[in-house]
């Protein structure tokens, strides 16, 4: 079971590969969408890449509620 | 009526990165064709193992996460389009004002075949790993209007986007069209061209079933080799040409460069067969003569013709005697897919370059692999070396499966 750090740091690099944003960007207070101007394909690609990585089932209402990188190191720490 | 002028252009092609290295690359007499390299060709035997494939890998060009959402005919497209439009003067910086109205600004650009490279590598993820191997992205890199989008996208263009679709045409089906836009009025400058990536087992395996791609798998640089007596048809390649084109008055307003005009435009078609061109060389024929004749000029000022000629046994004779029909025994012809290959859905974008370029430097490339001419064609074809020529005017001919002729007339 990762900690909510190592969460963010594996959740970062998913973002850089995805979306090509610095890790260091990728701070818990960011919003995905308003911060770091990922999109909603993106934002897919990230969470099906987050399931492979944390073993969690991200089901597409609940990726409509995690608006904020924190939102989703949380969920994920929550469910995985 | 305004004329349509163009103010730049660029290219992505197996004999450069960017035009003036493709336009170097066929006057100095070089070779894009190549061994066919690709992963499948371990497991899938084919009778062809030759292609024309990119001098440079746009993924080395493009930013890594711009190039993984874009399949490869919109990754060339959109190289060759940055370039012709810095080339065109019409890059600004981020947050400056733009050159043009953003409403009177469109796109035309299309491909032949289009994203088919992605279509098969997403099948095989899902076939593999089901849904959740799917890019989200799939749609947008498959369907054949992406790599215009991707371009309006790029340079703000809301005055219309357009993908024409006329296989080996469309590159020149393109120009023809903006050339009508802006004729109309419609707006003020057009970014069009042709693209096309589409080099993968089943399209090899397509054309060489169709019976056109050469085999000269042991010689591949000499395996294009329009109006030769030993040619056996043509070389897949890949690679894109984009223009941009303006009403002159907008162009001059601005202080341009003009590199050349595309004076007149013809398009028609066969209704013959659904690959074969028609033997008597109609469709082809009219083609011409409307470029001509709606650049206001006469067959006799037509001093070159930048021709289709893909290097099949049939289509390069044909094409020479609607050549010689149409317009008279006099214009010297060259075909630059000797040198290129075929681009398919970017030949006549980057066809069309060449024709311009050769009108503004008084210059003619020469038809690679050009040694024995066949004796059914009576025209004057370039070779061994590029000719220098002054030009009134040079037509292009693309023509394409599904019977489209589409001729572009350029003058000074």
């Amino acid at each position: 079971m990762a900690d909510s750090t190592e969460i963010l740091a594996g959740l970062a690099e998913i973002v850089e590969e995805v979306a090509g944003i610095d890790t260091a960007e990728v701070s818990a207070d960011k919003s995905f969408v308003d911060d770091l101007d990922i999109d909603s394909l993106s934002m897919v690609e990230i969470a099906v890449q987050a399931e492979d990585k944390f073993g969690v089932k991200i089901p597409d209402d609940q990726l409509a509620e995690l608006k904020t990188v924190g939102d989703a190191v949380s969920y994920i720490e929550k469910n995985q | 009526m305004t004329d349509v002028v163009v103010t730049g252009y660029g290219a992505t092609t197996p004999l450069g990165g960017d035009a003036q290295s493709t336009w170097d690359g066929l006057l100095a007499g070089k070779s894009g064709v190549g061994e066919l390299r690709a992963e499948w060709t371990d497991r899938i035997d084919l009778p062809v193992s030759i292609a024309a494939q990119l001098a440079v890998e746009p993924t080395d060009v493009l930013p890594r996460v711009q190039a993984r959402r874009m399949d490869r005919a919109e990754q060339v497209a959109v190289i060759a389009a940055r370039e012709a439009w810095a080339h065109a003067g019409l890059a600004v910086e981020e947050g400056a004002d733009p050159k043009v109205d953003p409403t009177r600004l469109a796109v035309i650009v299309g491909a032949g075949i289009g994203g088919v490279t992605t279509l098969l590598d997403q099948d095989d993820a899902l076939e593999a790993g089901g849904l959740r191997k799917v890019t989200p992205l799939v749609v947008p890199m498959l369907m054949p209007n992406g790599p215009a989008a991707l371009i309006s996208l790029e340079i703000n263009a809301q005055g219309g986007v357009h993908a024409p679709a006329s296989a080996c045409a469309t590159g020149a089906e393109a120009m023809a069209w903006a050339w009508r836009l802006l004729k109309a009025g419609e707006v003020d400058v057009v970014v069009a061209g042709g693209t096309e990536a589409c080099i993968a087992p089943i399209t090899v395996a397509g054309f060489v079933q169709a019976r056109t791609l050469s085999q000269r798998n042991d010689a591949p640089q000499a395996a294009s080799r329009p109006f030769d007596a030993g040619r056996d048809g043509f070389v897949i390649g890949e690679g894109a040409g984009i223009v941009v084109l303006e009403r002159r008055e907008f162009a001059e307003a601005r202080g341009a460069t003009i590199h050349g005009t595309l004076a007149g435009i013809g398009m028609t078609s066969d209704a013959h067969h659904i690959t074969a061109p028609d033997p008597n060389g109609g469709g082809q024929g009219r083609a011409m003569l409307a470029a001509v004749r709606t650049a206001g000029l006469q067959p006799s000022d037509v001093g070159h013709v930048n021709c289709h000629a893909t290097s099949t046994v049939v289509g390069d004779v044909g094409e020479a005697a609607a050549i010689k029909k149409a317009l008279g025994d006099h214009p010297v012809l060259t075909a630059p897919k000797g040198a290129l290959g075929h681009l398919v859905g970017g030949a006549g974008a980057v066809e069309g370059i060449v024709a311009l370029l050769s009108v503004r430097d008084g210059i003619i490339p020469a038809t690679l692999n050009l040694e024995n001419k066949d004796e059914k064609v009576e025209l004057d074809v370039v070779a061994g070396e590029p000719r220098k020529m002054e030009l009134t005017a040079a037509v292009n001919n693309s023509f394409g499966f599904g019977g489209h002729n589409a001729s572009l007339l350029f003058t000074k």
